[in-house]
């Protein structure tokens, strides 16, 4: 009796194991290889890791839950494609701690966004979304103009992505603090951070040079959203119509 | 019962229950489903009418949408099983709960920092930004050590229990505490930018990002929302139908086909993207197997009142136990179907999934939860019955028609904006700009947001019930007697 | 390599692993000689009522 009752005892955790065992074969199936397979992410030119300024705005897109309503992945189908333009690649995400891809489109897709509006459109949109659209039905976000943007210890952020594996030199996490003013106002070493990220939009973002707002970070990242990788060697038209 | 060793009998004499904590956890379940549902109907109507976002950060949907998603998922569905968890492995190993009271206390009053913690931090904007696994890095290590202690409370006292035979309501459960576990622990690996700070950043990226993610966003509905929650079907319906499970042998082939299957399915969540083929492929396949599974444990939980349907129509508690199976049943066909390529071309992104999530979340995770709560709340607080069954009645009717109100205007809206985003005109070019789209949606948004009302209001009802009944009133009332048949399927 | 050689392996295969699998754990339920046994498991839940 004694014995019996000892391996019911047992019985528990062998029970708990063969779950565990059960629910981890999917897992491993899918999720491993896509770490181990190098067809997973296609090879690209053009990707860079986010500027200072565009990972602050994007901090600021995650903070606000964006995702919730405008997805960043572009399927390819004929209308998405006229409408938002080429398919997304795996590669246009590489650098995304965490994935931006979204599963809802209340608003539309924002993955190839950058450059299709002006500055001051986005200003606009975003202090009075209703002002240039009346039907949408997207949060007003004035407080984006008038706060300051924090980014003293941007850097500190750079190195923890770092860590994560996204590939900044020793060179763009000193000049964190530099590249971010920069291409904030357009002033300082414009150079040195077009050279540190290639096709960095730079200029005062909100239109005011003389403060840096949470307005100029958001929009910063918009504006370079899906615009690093060059398709004008693609068709999208061929393989798809 | 003969295989009770007859010293542990003689030692422990009958168990004393710790019905404290499952009283606290039923409490807990009731108020944070009402908050839940209020911010829910807030968040609709802020879809309907923008001006609600009242331009201050702190009430943009953006934000309050996962302070609803969590306050439902987690907070409301997981003080409901954590309740129905430990009251049904207490009752069916006949052992009170390992540990002792002030470790089921710490369970308790852990979760609720948790549930607190994780809502205040998205309203002030700490998020992680991975859809139902925002709270950031110091939120996930403090669950860690939370739910680590369920877990250990629940093995411990399966361990302790007078019963050799593990019952099977157990062992849904406990694939649900574990899963959730693995889920949580490698989703949400992050590192911290500074240990002062709240930001972390996610150590995935990208496209293993998003496999990640929806590997814990679909089994969190796989594993939170149904493995636990067909823990309470196996426990309380024959409980409340006073007559065993339908078939004990279904339900074991039940447990361990949804526990394999379910676990690939989370790449339906990411057709047509950067996602590499072989994956999505996969992800389909095992969705559509699971419909089998899935419809398994419906007919079992339904077929449990088998011999005894007329007791659905003088027992609106039964009636919402056996609706939410039913709803589960319907869910779990839509969803196979939706993870199919071509029907998930046209439904990802738009509000189909939103009104799919809701028959599952509104009509099975709640309903069960709900009958659940009735079952337990007159029992825990010793009363001879709930104050109201005529309530509960009311309860479950508007209820059902808010549920009714709110999906088909998701079906409508969802595949009416999935048309029309790929709407071409005569000329061949897209008919409708995005905001056309948008502005089609707002009859469906109003009908959506007055559904919510409809369910916040009767689980308004139900909080009054439950109060009267627990202050120990009864209502003097005749019984209850629906005209309509509810059960489709014919009596025995 | 050999992860991948051994994925491709298995991955050929799972067809017939879920089905062996699977029909294990139905011999196993519906086996006449469980019958008895799990009928009692479902009558569980209702022993506590019978102890009070």
């Amino acid at each position: 009796m004694k014995f019996g009752h000892h391996i019911f005892e047992r019985n528990v955790i062998i029970l708990a194991v063969a779950i565990l065992i059960t629910v981890s074969i999917g897992g491993l199936v899918q999720l491993v290889p896509l770490y181990t397979m190098e067809q997973t992410i296609e090879q690209v030119e053009g990707m860079r890791p986010y500027s200072p300024l565009e990972l602050a705005g994007r901090n600021i897109y995650v903070r606000e839950g964006c995702y919730a309503c405008h997805s960043q992945q572009i399927r390819p189908f004929r209308d998405e494609i006229e409408r938002y333009g080429h398919y997304s690649l795996a590669a246009e995400s590489l650098y995304d701690h965490p994935f931006q891809w979204g599963s809802k489109r209340t608003g539309p897709d924002l993955a190839r966004v950058g450059g299709k509006y002006s500055n001051d459109w986005h200003v606009a949109h975003f202090v009075d979304p209703r002002g240039i659209v009346p039907e949408t039905i997207m949060p007003a976000y004035p407080f984006f103009a008038t706060k300051a943007l924090r980014f003293h210890n941007i850097a500190d952020h750079l190195r923890s992505l770092r860590v994560v594996g996204v590939p900044y030199t020793d060179e763009q996490i000193d000049n964190a603090v530099r590249d971010l003013r920069a291409q904030a106002t357009g002033a300082g070493d414009v150079e040195g951070l077009l050279a540190r990220y290639p096709k960095a939009v730079v200029g005062s973002f909100d239109g005011d040079p003389s403060r840096i707002t949470e307005l100029d970070a958001v929009i910063a990242y918009l504006q370079m959203l899906g615009t690093l990788v060059d398709f004008t060697v693609y068709e999208p038209e061929r393989d798809f119509r | 019962m003969s295989a009770v060793s007859a010293t542990a009998a003689a030692v422990e004499g009958p168990p004393a229950y710790n019905e404290d904590v499952i009283k606290k956890f039923t409490l807990a379940t009731v108020f944070w489903g009402v908050v839940g549902f209020l911010v829910g109907v807030y968040i609709a109507l802020q879809l309907a009418y923008p001006q609600l976002n009242l331009g201050l950060e702190w009430f943009t949907f953006g934000r309050l949408r996962p302070v609803h998603t969590s306050a439902v998922i987690f907070a409301f569905g997981g003080n409901a099983l954590i309740a129905t968890s430990l009251y049904c492995v207490q009752r069916t190993c006949r052992a009170s709960l390992w540990g002792g009271p002030a470790f089921a206390n710490f369970v308790f009053w852990g979760y609720q920092a948790f549930i607190v913690m994780a809502a205040a931090g998205y309203v002030l904007g700490i998020t992680q930004g991975k859809e139902y696994a925002e709270p950031e890095w110091y939120v996930d290590l403090w669950l860690t050590i939370v739910w680590v202690s369920y877990l250990v409370i629940f093995v411990g006292t399966l361990m302790r229990r007078r019963e050799p035979h593990i019952y099977v309501a157990n062992w849904f459960f406990l694939a649900f505490i574990v899963t959730i576990a693995m889920l949580h622990l490698v989703n949400n690996a992050a590192v911290p930018v500074s240990l002062a700070g709240t930001k972390s950043y996610i150590v995935w990226s990208g496209v293993q990002d998003a496999m990640t993610q929806w590997w814990y966003g679909h089994n969190a509905v796989g594993f939170f929302l149904t493995a636990g929650f067909l823990g309470i079907m196996y426990y309380f319906i024959p409980k409340q139908a006073e007559r065993p499970i339908y078939s004990y042998r279904l339900s074991i082939v039940h447990f361990w086909t949804l526990i394999f299957l379910y676990i690939w399915a989370g790449p339906h969540h990411l057709h047509y993207t950067a996602l590499p083929e072989w994956a999505q492929t996969l992800g389909m396949v095992f969705s559509i197997m699971l419909w089998m599974p899935s419809w398994g444990g419906m007919i079992n939980g339904i077929m449990t009142l088998s011999g005894a349907w007329d007791k659905l129509r003088t027992d609106p508690v039964l009636r919402f136990m056996v609706a939410s199976v039913a709803f589960y049943g319907m869910a779990t066909f839509e969803g196979p179907m939706m993870s199919i390529r071509a029907v998930n071309s046209l439904s990802h992104y738009t509000d189909w999934t939103i009104g799919h999530v809701h028959s599952g979340a509104l009509g099975w995770v709640a309903f069960i939860s709900f009958g659940a709560v009735y079952y337990l709340v007159p029992r825990l607080w010793q009363q001879p019955r709930l104050y109201s069954v005529r309530l509960v009645n009311w309860h479950f009717w508007i209820s059902t028609l808010g549920i009714i109100l709110y999906i088909t205007a998701m079906w409508i809206s969802g595949i009416m904006q999935g048309l029309m985003w790929r709407a071409y005109d005569s000329l061949g070019f897209l008919q409708y700009s995005f905001i056309e789209t948008v502005a089609a949606m707002h009859p469906y948004y109003v009908i959506r947001a007055l559904g919510g009302v409809l369910f916040f209001a009767g689980s308004l009802i139900m909080v009054y019930n439950l109060w009267r009944t627990i202050r120990g009133d009864l209502r003097t009332e005749a019984a209850v007697q629906t005209p309509v048949r509810v059960a489709a399927a014919p009596a025995e | 390599m050999d992860w991948q050689y051994i994925l491709e392996i298995a991955r050929s295969l799972w067809v017939v692993w879920l089905i062996i699998l699977f029909l294990g754990i139905v011999f196993w339920a519906y086996r006449p000689k469980n019958k008895n046994r799990f009928e009692e498991h479902g009558r569980i839940p209702f022993k506590d009522d019978a102890e009070k």
